[in-house]
């Protein structure tokens, strides 16, 4: 029974979603640090 | 904002659920042996089970979260509860899609409505309308206790799962307890709890990194508060 295509298409669906996953994690943390630098920049700058 | 103590053991984190996941992968390909009756296709067993384990741990923490905030109302608990629903959800439709690759070769399709797969599939419904509630309630306390309330109950669809295969007539295999369908080898054991151990590993870093991410988003919506009233 020659079904390698399957187990390959199985093993390539884990890996694309944990990457999707991790990636959006990551692009989400790094704008939100961004974010809340730019704010305490903007909070020091008023405060003088 | 950057915590080096937590920076540091979330780097630990991540490296040792990916060195645990590829020694997992090593095993699947080099370790186990090939299925007589199956054939190759049946390695894929190994990622299809520990996703799932996966994805119903995942919504039982959000259950236990559920619990904690109706309990204490503490925005921690709602912080769980989030994060773990959106990780369970993505291993979830990780065993429903891995399923489905080897149902084809070995029942000849894709899909068909029996027990587990037709729960698995409401189950996956179910859980991506949880993040519809939340974006529907406005307030952050009616939000999380809403959620709270609605994770709870989600969570029959855990058991519901697990026990359709016990309870009702279905093609789906229950090899965990020892019924029909696949005869498994100490080494086919063995490759299956380093692959849970790999996928537990790597739901405990993703959690660590989603609840840092709802932190950080609190403490943007702090600074924003702030600044509005300067």
């Amino acid at each position: 029974m020659s079904n390698l295509p399957y187990l390959l298409s199985a093993y390539i669906v884990f890996w694309a979603l944990t990457f999707v996953l991790v990636f959006s994690i990551w692009v989400r943390q790094r704008r939100l640090e961004r974010e809340i630098a730019a704010l305490q920049a903007r909070l020091e700058e008023e405060r003088g | 904002m950057r915590n080096p103590g937590q920076d540091g053991l979330g780097i630990a984190l991540a490296g040792l659920s990916a060195v645990v996941l590829f020694v997992a992968l090593g095993m699947v390909f080099l370790y186990a042996p090939r299925e007589a009756t199956m054939g190759d296709v049946q390695r894929i067993f190994y990622f299809h089970v520990a996703s799932a384990w996966v994805g119903f741990f995942a919504f039982f923490v959000t259950f236990l979260a559920g619990v904690g905030y109706l309990a204490r109302g503490e925005r921690q608990w709602d912080i769980l509860a989030l994060s773990s629903v959106e990780i369970g959800l993505a291993f979830i439709t990780m065993t429903v899609v891995t399923g489905s690759l080897w149902a084809r070769p070995v029942w000849g399709a894709y899909w068909t409505w029996e027990p587990r797969l037709t729960i698995s599939a409401v189950q996956l419904l179910i859980y991506v309308a949880y993040g519809m509630l939340r974006a529907a309630i406005d307030g952050p306390q009616r939000k999380a206790r809403f959620a709270a309330v609605y994770g709870i109950v989600a969570f029959v669809t855990v058991p519901l799962s697990w026990f359709a295969i016990r309870w009702w007539r279905t093609i789906h295999p229950d090899i965990l307890t020892g019924g029909e369908g696949m005869a498994i080898t100490s080494r086919m054991s063995h490759t299956l709890l380093v692959s849970l151990a790999a996928f537990t590993l790597l739901y405990a870093n993703l959690l660590w990194q989603r609840v840092r991410l709802e932190r950080a988003a609190d403490a943007l919506a702090r600074l924003r508060a702030r600044i509005e009233t300067i």
